[in-house]
């Protein structure tokens, strides 16, 4: 078994022991070395204690989905060893701590073990007893270095660069390293058949998170008011939000803020304030994840009623209810679609990845503000919490924001009368003005019963011109939302796959694998809601349609059914919904032996 | 026209105030609510304070929630921007709003439903963030649009209009208020124009969040023998504890108000709200004093009225926040995007 840069592994610890940075180091390491890299936090829903993992994938070809074969465990938790050593593929290696040796029953005839006393060491090589923990993750970086053949001077430099204003903690964090790397090169036989070997194929990319991503895309966007209520997956969009903003957005003369951060009592009052400062004309948006949208929904109907642009950022969770906080999933694809009570529809954008996560959440106020109402970005955790490769971002300086039809002064000073909701231009889109611009443009925002005239009514006619036209107007956005990545074989196959979001990565590999055994098939990724003509075509010119999706109930296929003319029984769901990020065995395993029936 | 248009007819010698408008600039649609409705009072005084502050009225956001007295903006100043939320929720919308445009004028009306039972949350952290405006919770004690179930404001012992006897403690909005720190307390009768229309103008000058919570009885469920909140009780119950008179800054003021039993206060905007027949004990600049002596009255079976407390000095939320002193909704584009060479230089620490 050698495999160079081409193979997966997998760190558990202790959740709270200090290992993510230890994590980080080695995925930005090996992505230092220009080689293709992803990283999977899979943490629990806890502060100190309880069992978590960390799965790094190396690829030279460039798959960066999540991959569930492990080649390396590194075993660092005795609470999970079972579960941990039973997961390594067979022919894998078992690092782990042999301070206390392994249980007999523990050990596999079919993997190889290397045990490293790293808590003994440690505790032989440093004093203080938080020092001692926070080591033991450095020591085990260490010997990975070695067994893996990862570069020295890489990690070296980032240490360097890391802690470079605290010699001392550059120090201890060599000095651990090295404890590692002498262990496993006097012990081990390193480098190990699986290991990594310089490349060229990062250069031109970025390690970020989505969230991150997100949050630069709302400075970007010129979002002046964020709002939200803490909640996991979604906290880092307002942390890296604000950490942008204390950046770029203090005024150098006052030292005031040009912009508003307001944490709320809870995601009815966030969803509020964002509409409250959008009605002044402020961009202004609240990141959550599917238990705040729910919390959000009342509000969310008033803003597509009253037509209050507004952003809404979920990064999805795993649900119903609370779920698990800390997993990923797809389930929230309908609520963000249709949420709150009567007649709605919203405006939605879905990335696959930071790099969309950065211009979706521009696009979204661009395309809130052009159809004046709420508009869905909807990320999830594995996009928003893990660091991502993407291509390096880049940004037009010409670009300006896309107000929509906002009415001046003076273009007030000219009109005889304002009317709030009268569809003048006859593409269902009103003209809006902003509080205090002049006295001919006040009217009244209400989510009660309006007519055109922007006057509360209960009769039948003026109530139903109304939401007639909204109608109009949220069907027009389908053509303006970013359009479906498609890739098709040459003169098109009659089979096609349909995906959404963080799916991409997943079922571009397992797509590449279809065609390279000879099996033909389209694919598909929505991009945005409503959809539009390109997403009916796709449909309507392929016979079979496997739906892959990250949720139970199939939603991408639900609203497929319910949005296009495609009939039901073309489209086939593929469905993985137990929490982990899409990897491409969960689309090959259903869609292979049903694609050789039909080619 | 509208069934809810009001007939334009005025007298050519009607009075303007210093923009050349008269007190008709400031109405708004004819009201809904029931004849006798203390809401509708409250709206004339409302109309009669902005009047007579000279206020713009399209530099004015007037928001509420739902209930009676939500749909009560609707009834004045037609040129200022109405904001008639979800039930309960309106500080929220206040809070975005004023977060965007620091430079207008907010007023919030809501009732006893709306800020002390769905809302009751809302209010408290408004409170708390000190959200820069004017906050009229119209106090009836009872949901009236739906026909008469008691409201958290109801007294112990009150009587509904079928005859039952509430047994749940109220929530007295002003004891709250004082408690999460409100800067601006104060009670009214809408019976009481004299004091309510000082107290609304002092409200308006105030810096932070000035809540008047008005006793506004609801004439059709909640005005019979054995309610607490009906006019004949409010009227035989309230006990002005401090009268209050509100001179504005236009005034010039050159009068020494203190001395005696007159204590005076000086807004941010320069105006001066001036107490007087303010009992030796009671001091409305010293929040623990104020508890204890509201205290007192209710347990005498009387509700206080008055400017009850007034602090000036503290932060609002823009000061909280740190806001630049421009709204935000005025700074250009080019001030807040940093840029492709920023972005350039950020990614770097992404590698």
């Amino acid at each position: 078994m050698s495999q160079v840069n081409d193979f997966a592994f997998k760190v558990a610890t202790v959740n709270g022991t200090g290992s993510a940075s230890a994590n980080g180091l080695l995925l930005q390491a090996l992505f230092r070395m220009g080689i293709p890299v992803s990283g999977k936090n899979v943490f629990p829903s806890n502060i100190q204690g309880l069992p978590t993992w960390y799965e790094i994938r190396v690829n030279k070809d460039g798959y960066t989905a999540r991959s569930p074969h492990f080649q390396l465990m590194v075993a660092m938790n005795p609470k999970s060893y079972q579960q941990d050593i039973a997961e390594v593929d067979p022919g894998g290696w078992v690092l782990y701590d042999s301070t206390r040796e392994l249980d007999a029953e523990m050990r596999r005839d079919d993997v190889t073990f290397y045990g490293i006393p790293l808590a003994a060491m440690c505790a032989d090589r440093f004093e203080k007893a938080r020092t001692r923990i926070l080591m033991r993750n450095i020591g085990y970086v260490g010997a990975l270095v070695a067994l893996l053949d990862i570069e020295m001077d890489v990690v070296a430099g980032m240490l360097e660069e890391k802690f470079a204003a605290k010699r001392q903690l550059v120090d201890a964090n060599m000095s651990a390293i090295a404890m590692g790397y002498d262990y496993a090169k006097e012990h081990f036989e390193c480098p190990l058949p699986i290991r990594v070997e310089r490349m060229d194929a990062t250069r031109d990319s970025v390690m970020v998170t989505g969230n991150s991503a997100t949050a630069l895309g709302c400075v970007y966007a010129g979002a002046t008011v964020g709002c939200w209520y803490p909640i996991t997956p979604a906290t880092g969009v307002m942390d890296a939000f604000t950490e942008y903003c204390q950046q770029f957005r203090v005024d150098p003369d006052s030292g005031k803020n040009n912009y508003c951060i307001l944490q709320a009592e809870d995601e009815l009052a966030a969803a509020g304030m964002v509409i409250g400062a959008s009605w002044m004309g402020a961009r202004s948006f609240t990141p959550t994840s599917g238990a705040g949208i729910s919390l959000m929904s009342e509000f969310i109907g008033l803003a597509y009623y009253a037509e209050v642009p507004s952003v809404f950022v979920d990064v999805q969770r795993t649900g119903p209810s609370t779920g698990m906080p800390t997993r990923t999933q797809q389930g929230d694809l309908l609520l963000t679609a249709y949420a709150s009570h009567g007649d709605t529809k919203h405006v939605c954008l879905y990335p696959a990845d930071p790099k969309e996560c950065f211009e979706f959440s521009v696009a979204a106020f661009d395309l809130a503000e052009r159809f004046q109402t709420p508009v869905f970005l909807v990320s999830d955790l594995d996009i928003g919490m893990n660091d991502w490769m993407i291509p390096r971002l880049e940004w037009d300086d010409a670009y300006r924001p896309d107000r929509g039809k906002v009415l001046s002064a003076e273009d007030l000073d000219e009109m005889d009368a304002f009317y709030r909701y009268l569809d003048v231009d006859g593409d269902g889109i009103p003209y809006r003005t902003l509080p205090g611009t002049h006295p001919r443009g006040s009217y009244f925002t209400r989510g009660s019963g309006h007519d055109k005239w922007g006057r509360y009514t209960e009769n039948s006619e003026a109530y139903l011109e109304v939401v007639d036209r909204l109608v109009v107007k949220i069907r027009s956005a389908a053509e303006h939302v970013p359009q479906p990545e498609i890739h098709t074989v040459e003169g098109g196959a009659s089979v096609g796959i349909v995906s959404i979001g963080g799916c991409h990565w997943a079922v571009m590999e397992a797509r590449d694998q279809l065609l390279a055994d000879g099996l033909e098939v389209d694919y598909m990724r929505v991009r945005g809601f409503p959809f539009g003509e390109a997403v009916e075509r796709f449909l309507e010119t392929h016979e079979k349609i496997f739906v892959v999706e990250q949720n139970r109930d199939g939603q991408l296929r639900m609203l497929l059914s319910v949005e296009t003319g495609c009939p039901k029984e073309k489209l086939v769901s593929i469905r993985n919904y137990g929490g982990q990020p899409l990897s491409k065995e969960h689309v090959l395993d259903p869609i292979r032996p049903q694609l050789e029936v039909v080619v | 026209m509208s069934p809810s248009a009001r007939p334009v007819a005025r007298h050519p010698r009607m009075r303007t105030n210093a923009l050349g408008l008269t007190p008709r600039d400031y109405e708004g649609a004819m009201s809904t609510l029931c004849a006798g409705c203390g809401h509708d009072s409250v709206t004339a005084a409302l109309i009669q304070a902005f009047y007579q502050m000279d206020v713009e009225p399209h530099r004015v956001a007037k928001l509420s929630g739902i209930g009676c007295s939500s749909k009560t903006p609707t009834y004045f100043m037609s040129q200022a921007h109405g904001f008639n939320s979800v039930h309960g929720r309106m500080p929220s919308i206040a809070a975005g709003a004023n977060a965007a445009n620091r430079d207008l004028l907010f007023v919030g009306i809501s009732g006893d439903g709306d800020s002390l039972s769905i809302g009751l949350g809302q209010f408290c952290h408004a409170i708390r963030r000190n959200v820069n405006m004017l906050y009229v919770l119209e106090n009836n004690g009872v949901y009236a649009l739906t026909k008469g179930q008691f409201s958290a404001s109801a007294d112990v012992g009150t009587r509904s209009k079928k005859g039952e006897v509430n047994r749940h403690g109220p929530i007295d909005p002003v004891n709250l208020a004082l408690s999460l720190g409100a800067t601006f307390v104060a009670r009214s009768f809408s019976g009481d124009k004299r004091q309510l229309v000082p107290l609304l103008k002092a409200g308006l000058a105030h810096k932070g969040f000035a809540f008047i919570d008005v006793i506004s009885p609801c004439v059709t469920f909640n005005d019979h023998v054995g309610s607490t909140k009906s006019y004949a009780h409010t009227r035989t119950h309230a006990h002005e504890v401090v009268e209050t008179d509100f001179v504005q800054l236009k005034s010039r003021i050159t009068a020494d108000y203190e001395g005696g039993s007159t204590q005076a206060v000086t807004m941010h905007d320069g105006s001066v709200v001036r107490f007087s027949k303010v009992s030796e004990d009671y001091d409305p600049r010293d929040r623990g004093k104020v508890l204890r002596y509201l205290r007192e009255v209710r347990n005498r079976g009387e509700v206080a009225t008055g400017l009850l407390y007034l602090e000036e000095s503290y932060e609002d939320l823009h000061e909280f926040e740190n806001t630049v002193e421009r709204p935000l909704v005025e700074l250009e584009y080019e001030t807040l995007c940093p840029g492709s060479k920023a972005l350039a230089e950020l990614q770097k620490e992404w590698w």
